[in-house]
């Protein structure tokens, strides 16, 4: 099937070529990074994870989310999502694909990374990530590979492969749940230190992670002759819209359980986050910015009549994904480390060449997205009309 | 259920692989011996069953703080990067505030509140940073000492995040051309970029019987280091006979350095030794 990515029209051709320019400035800046060390990033012994965790937290999230299409069509019969469950599937592939990527720039050692498989270490949550990381991608590879594979030839796919979906609709949850673990489990940083942790990131996932899927099926419709359709559209909506209210509720009892409490060390990363502490503040407009999107997106999705319509829909989709990338792929792991042990501030601000890494390693990932997509669209337009058998 | 002689012997054949397959796995995920160790031992070594360290602060004054880590630092060849960024440290100092964060209140003795406090790593019974490498390249030693294996590290930074004491520092850039040569320690290696390091109660000194750089270098009973599981030595000693304090003991991670603040309940300028 991979012959169908070769072909294409030129905004096709244009799309990709932009795409590889991005991740090419990407690559150049990691070799820069590769011989000069992460000193070129804006991380500090203060704070030593940032920018490039951050993505990898929250793409975790959008990799976990292609169950919200694969669940309802194969627990529940949901037939509207039969002919998108491969756009789960492929996306889980690409945000997968970028973890590992972003996991890979922000080590030290690269060089060394099989060494966390040749020393397993079962008492490390880094180790277990990268285990059901890893089946995760296989998974979806074989599912989704398989699936349409038989979908373009017109026949059903074949039985082995239930199976496996079953296995990759309870291997999603555990994804996110583990990349919780690796900070809600750690002793002394109060801002991670909650057991809701798991919870709130399975929440912001599937209402990211289905918005972004909004997005890419009107995309989808606009560009290519295969429609995702109407109704499966409208239920991914109502699908963000209940996660989201379910995040912000989350977010709700963080506060409170810290404010309430008035427990200094629960406050500090709080404030820090949208007041400023001790006269420093950088990150306030943006997690500002975090919560108006937050809001206002909540104000159009909860009312039936503003989501049906498909363009207001897709800018409180765009909202919802913006504002969740800023809470978990920035605020979180900052306000971990801010204030650090010594209660004291010290601030993180990317740098130019950790920025241009950052986005050489999302367009790495949307030329995956893109070449799968492309591969389903075709399989899509080419059996348009014909029921699948899943 | 019937089978023929062939099923029988697939399944007795894959079974049998699968079952000694499993067995070696586990017995090499238990297999202690994996960890780093000297394959040589000094009858000279001086050995505990957890090292541990008083730090009487009475003892000190800013200068003698400051010949604590220079020594430290140079024995280590710990390099200067002139920028916070980058920095890294095995030993230094902070204020009461930092040092024991939430201990402090406005009423305290000025002299207290103003006063440094050396810190380094706790060489936690329970260490935090142990528990979440993925590559047990930080693990503790059978002596208590959280060590450090520079060339198994992949420069994750997981400990970092997980140290509730700051001890630990990353070599962001090459720190081999911020080691100045008259300082170098040619007996002791430098790191190389992107690895993690922090103080590892001089292990190769105690190797060779000797007390850490830093001890030796402390006025008189300003550092007191031995053996915490041993009751006659100086270090249970000095915790017998005074109050202590540890940072942070509420997180469970069971440091094993000790505090003492300032003698017979206040700071006393100390006598020079």
């Amino acid at each position: 099937m991979l012959e169908k990515a070769l072909t294409g029209s030129k905004k096709y051709w244009t799309w990709i070529f932009f795409l590889l320019i991005l991740s090419g400035i990407g690559t150049f800046a990691y070799l820069k990074q590769f011989s000069y060390g992460l000193g070129i990033t804006g991380l500090s012994r203060d704070v030593s994870w940032g920018l490039y965790i951050g993505q990898f937290t929250f793409l975790v999230g959008v990799a976990a989310s292609g169950v919200m299409l694969v669940l309802p069509y194969y627990l529940h019969n949901f037939k509207q999502f039969g002919k998108i469950t491969i756009l789960g599937e492929f996306l889980a592939i690409a945000a997968v694909t970028m973890c590992i990527l972003f996991i890979f720039v922000d080590m030290g050692q690269p060089m060394r990374i099989m060494n966390v498989m040749l020393y397993p270490t079962l008492n490390s949550v880094m180790f277990w990530d990268s285990v059901v990381l890893g089946g995760y991608l296989f998974l979806n590879l074989i599912v989704g590979w398989t699936v349409l594979g038989a979908d373009s030839k017109g026949i059903a796919p074949p039985k082995w492969v239930k199976p496996l979906i079953y296995l990759s609709i309870a291997w999603a949850p555990s994804i996110h749940t583990v990349t919780a673990f690796l900070y809600a489990g750690i002793p002394g940083r109060h801002f991670w230190l909650t057991a809701i942790m798991a919870a709130r990131f399975l929440a912001s996932a599937f209402a990211g992670g289905p918005a972004l899927l909004i997005i890419l099926a009107l995309i989808i419709r606009k560009f290519t002759k295969f429609d995702p359709g109407k109704e499966a559209v409208q239920t991914l909506g109502k699908i963000v819209t209940y996660f989201m209210i379910t995040n912000v509720f989350f977010v709700g009892l963080e506060l409170f359980t810290a404010f309430y409490s008035g427990i200094p060390g629960h406050m500090h990363p709080f404030k820090y986050l949208f007041v400023g502490l001790e006269g420093a503040h950088k990150l306030v407009p943006l997690m500002w910015a975090s919560v108006i999107m937050a809001i206002v997106s909540l104000l159009i999705l909860i009312f039936p009549a503003a989501r049906k319509n498909e363009s207001v829909l897709a800018v409180a989709c765009a909202m919802v994904f913006l504002s969740l990338w800023i809470d978990k792929g920035f605020g979180l792991i900052i306000g971990g480390f801010v204030p650090n042990m010594f209660e004291t501030v010290t601030e993180y601000w990317p740098t130019l060449p950790e920025t241009l890494i950052t986005i050489g390693v999302w367009a790495i990932g949307f030329l995956v997205l893109t070449v799968l997509y492309k591969i389903a669209i075709s399989v899509r337009e080419e059996t348009a009309g014909i029921e699948i058998e899943h | 259920m019937s089978m023929n002689r062939r099923e029988f012997l697939k399944i007795a054949g894959i079974s049998t692989i699968a079952g000694l397959g499993s067995v070696s796995l586990f017995s090499r995920l238990q297999d202690k011996t994996l960890e780093a160790a000297p394959y040589l031992q000094n009858p000279e070594a001086m050995k505990a069953r957890r090292w541990g360290m008083v730090i009487d602060v009475s003892k000190f004054r800013d200068e003698d703080y400051k010949k604590v880590i220079e020594v430290c630092h140079r024995t280590h060849n710990v390099p200067d990067f002139k920028n916070p960024k980058d920095e890294i440290k095995w030993i230094w100092t902070d204020t009461f505030k930092h040092t024991f964060p939430g201990q402090e209140h406005e009423f305290m003795p000025q002299e207290i509140k103003e006063r440094n406090f050396l810190l380094l790593c706790n060489h936690c019974a329970n260490p935090a940073c142990v528990r979440v490498c993925p590559t047990k390249a930080t693990f503790k030693r059978q002596d208590g000492i959280v060590m450090q294996d520079m060339h198994r590290c992949i420069g994750c930074r997981f400990c970092m995040a997980a140290c509730p004491f700051g001890a630990r520092s990353f070599n962001y850039r090459n720190p081999r051309e911020f080691i100045k040569e008259e300082n170098e320690n040619k007996e002791y290696p430098a790191r190389m970029i992107g690895v993690v390091e922090k103080c590892t109660f001089c292990t190769e000194r105690l190797a060779i019987g000797k007390m850490p750089a830093c001890v030796e270098a402390a006025p008189k009973g300003g550092l007191i280091f031995g053996d915490m599981d041993d009751t006659n030595s100086e270090v249970r000693k000095a915790l017998k006979e005074n109050y202590t304090i540890r940072r942070k003991p509420e997180l469970g991670t069971e440091p094993s350095v000790f505090y003492v603040i300032g003698g017979n309940g206040y700071a006393v300028v100390p006598e020079k030794s």
